[in-house]
């Protein structure tokens, strides 16, 4: 595909202009992911036509309306159920799921791991703002320990999911994960994603300027992306660290973000699975009922 | 669509014309037979036989069968099938209805066609798995929150599980709605005999596709297709309409209109009276004894048969019974209802629950009419002798 089409002639080819303007505040991290879906999309040559975009709900989970094509914009947490009907009945569909943190992995974590576990071969982008962003800054299963929220005042005293982690644990074929503001990783990776046959992970650390960052004290943006920053770490980095380096060195590194591709491994989706189990029954029905249907 | 059911297979998978079989299971042959391309569901008593009966017959035929990891994600499957351009149907009881409450009313609102056959039970909670009842009448027509219509078929007998089945494919499709067949446990688990309809002994309907050309399709309007109809034309998923589907309230176009109250009343109104502008055409009952009745049932699903059994005692005794039998309970028949109340002093509605149905009963009832109901809970039916004793009660 051409790599010579800029920003603005994406952005002119690739989004629903009816649904401008779009929802997130100034310096929500969210509206990259956009830009790195088109451009993926671009590079891959796929047909829109051809592509659903599902999500639940959340300020994240708002980006399918933004990208011209079919869009199904379900309820909270249960995208990926969804999704998978879509596949089922036309496994043909290049189906992408945007979620949030709390759509992904609070109240659709059941679908989550399940979606996963069956490896229903579609692209899930979460764009993990460790905070419920929409409703106001509510704490969410990703909200570091600490975190001050409007459900946390007084400091988040809960563990946080690390959704890669668990993405990887249930056998995902692919898992990525990249803060928002790394140009060119999280572009490679949702091309990456949505070539590799099988469940497919690509967590965008996205920073929320307005619920999270205001009552963090990381409320400029430049502040909350230098927290991004020094907090996260390339994970072959990161295990070199915890393999060789000093102790003082691991007690720094411990509990940072680890960023990279974790998974990537070619699995046989569900239903290519499943096409060849009909195949076969109906091979044998044939054989049956004498040859003939 | 890959995934295309093949009806020559579905009638060889389900073999004999003429069968004897349970009630869930006439419920899955009648989903095979309507085209179902896809079903998603959780097992549950006294559901459960349907799903096991699809995930045996439908990939032979070509369509697709998931158990999925609870009901909410049965009904967010089958919702998301049914844009990919098949007919999609789950089965579920009580406690499974309830929880697909949320994506029920997505469905609602977002005019997708799909089946939901609830094998009802009791509650609240799980209450008594192994038996029947007629829990979610009301559910079925209030359950989601805000404003809503519903179209729900009640089966009396087995043959009524695989027919109504059908019926209510044709339903969902011609609507773009949900359409739940509220059957019971005790018709879902009876054995009766069935004949299986012939190619021209049924009728199909399908939802119809958006064909205007692409920059001037409306999504959320009336048909485009079908001037004059308030079901708009249906751009599946991949056919390049590249539409937005949104549980939000939407325009016409399909895009959020979160905080415009025109848009909004717009569209609850078309989404309500796209069924009740037909309640009439729609309205389906059957009539036992009513030409000179005096007090009548007015019943439904399994406490119709012990109800008929009463009135035909009653009448042997000279009593002057007769039966109304809603075989179509949402839209609620109205007119129906009157008519009759002006014609009777008595209305009894025998339900497997303290009463759920005799409230719309009630309320559409002449004034001078009087409605009761005669309620038995426990998971067993009425017996007639019981439902006599009304009759011989209400007519000294
Ligand atoms: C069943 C249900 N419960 C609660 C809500 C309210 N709600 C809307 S968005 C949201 C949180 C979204 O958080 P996340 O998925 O992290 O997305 P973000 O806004 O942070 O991008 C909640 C709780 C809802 N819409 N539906
Ligand atoms: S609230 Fe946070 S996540 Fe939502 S649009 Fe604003 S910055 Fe983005
Ligand atoms: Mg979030």
């Amino acid at each position: 595909m051409s790599e010579m089409i800029n920003q603005t002639e994406m952005r002119e080819k690739y989004l629903r202009k009816g649904m401008l303007p779009s929802i997130f505040c100034n310096g929500c991290g969210h509206g990259s992911s956009l830009d790195y879906t088109f451009r993926a999309i671009e590079e891959l040559g796929l047909d829109l036509d051809n592509m659903v975009f599902a999500s639940g709900i959340g300020c994240s989970s708002r980006i399918p309306g933004y990208i011209n094509a079919d869009g199904l914009h379900t309820t909270h947490g249960r995208s990926l159920a969804f999704a998978t009907g879509v596949k089922a009945a036309n496994p043909e569909l290049d189906v992408v799921v945007f979620s949030g943190d709390g759509d992904a992995t609070g109240i659709g974590g059941n679908h989550f791991i399940h979606a996963a576990r069956r490896n229903i071969d579609i692209t899930v982008i979460i764009l993990n703002n460790f905070i419920y962003g929409m409703t106001g800054g509510q704490v969410a299963p990703t909200s570091p320990k600490g975190t001050i929220a409007t459900t946390a005042p007084y400091g988040n005293l809960e563990g946080a999911f690390d959704i890669s982690e668990l993405a990887k644990s249930l056998g995902a074929a692919y898992v990525a994960r990249w803060p928002v503001f790394y140009p060119s990783q999280p572009i490679k990776s949702i091309k990456d994603a949505i070539q590799t046959k099988g469940f497919s992970l690509v967590e965008l650390m996205s920073p929320c300027p307005t619920a999270y960052g205001r009552r963090n004290k990381l409320g400029n943006i430049k502040k909350l992306w230098d927290w991004y920053e020094d907090n996260s770490i390339l994970a072959e980095e990161y295990d070199k660290i915890m393999n060789y380096g000093t102790d003082e060195e691991k007690a720094e590194t411990i509990n940072k973000i680890k960023i990279g591709v974790f998974q990537h491994t070619e699995k046989v989706g569900f239903f290519e699975a499943y096409e060849e189990q009909i195949a076969n029954l109906m091979a044998n029905d044939d054989k049956k009922w004498g040859g003939s249907k | 669509m890959r995934y295309e059911l093949d009806p020559v297979r579905v009638r060889k998978i389900l073999g004999n014309k003429k069968q004897f079989i349970m009630g869930d299971m006439a419920i899955a042959y009648g989903g095979l037979l309507a085209g179902v391309g896809f079903f998603g569901g959780y097992p549950i008593t006294p559901a459960s036989e349907v799903a096991e009966g699809m995930a045996r017959m439908l990939p032979r035929a070509g369509g697709t069968f998931i158990q999925m990891e609870d009901e909410i994600a049965s009904m967010a499957a089958i919702i998301g099938a049914a844009w990919s351009g098949t007919k999609t149907m789950t089965a579920t009881s009580g406690p499974g209805f309830s929880l697909m409450m949320e994506n029920y009313g997505y469905a609602i609102m977002t005019e997708t066609p799909c089946v939901i056959a609830n094998v009802q039970r009791t509650g609240p909670s799980t209450g008594q798995p192994t038996q029947g009842a007629q829990g979610d009448m009301l559910q079925t027509r209030w359950g989601s929150h805000g404003d809503m219509m519903a179209i729900a078929l009640c089966p009396s007998t087995v043959q009524e599980c695989l027919d109504m089945t059908i019926e209510a494919f044709n339903l969902s499709e011609k609507y773009r709605h949900p359409v739940v067949l509220l059957a019971d446990g005790e018709v879902g688990h009876l054995r009766e005999k069935v004949v299986i309809p012939d190619v021209d002994e049924m009728e199909l309907i399908e939802r119809i596709e958006a064909t205007v050309d692409k920059d001037k399709f409306i999504p959320y309007s009336e048909s485009q297709t079908n001037p004059g109809s308030k079901v708009p034309d249906f751009p599946t998923f991949g056919s390049g309409y590249r539409s937005y589907v949104t549980g939000l309230t939407h325009n016409d176009m399909g895009f959020p209109a979160t905080d415009k109250q025109p848009d909004h009343e717009r569209l609850i109104n078309r989404l309500v009276s796209k069924i009740t502008d037909d309640r009439e055409k729609l309205t389906d009952v059957e009539e036992i004894e009513l030409e000179d009745a005096e007090i009548v049932f007015v019943t439904y699903g399994a406490s119709a048969r012990p109800a008929e059994s009463a009135v035909r005692m009653a009448r042997a005794k000279g009593i002057k019974a007769g039966m109304l039998r809603l075989k179509l309970v949402w839209p609620f028949p109205e007119k129906a209802i009157y008519e009759l109340s002006k014609k009777v002093s008595k209305i009894i509605v025998p339900e497997m629950s303290l009463g759920q149905m005799v409230h719309p009963v009630r309320e559409f009832a002449a004034k001078d009419c009087e409605v009761i109901v005669a309620p038995k809970v426990g998971g067993v039916m009425h017996l007639p002798v019981e439902l006599l004793a009304y009759l011989e009660e209400g007519s000294q």
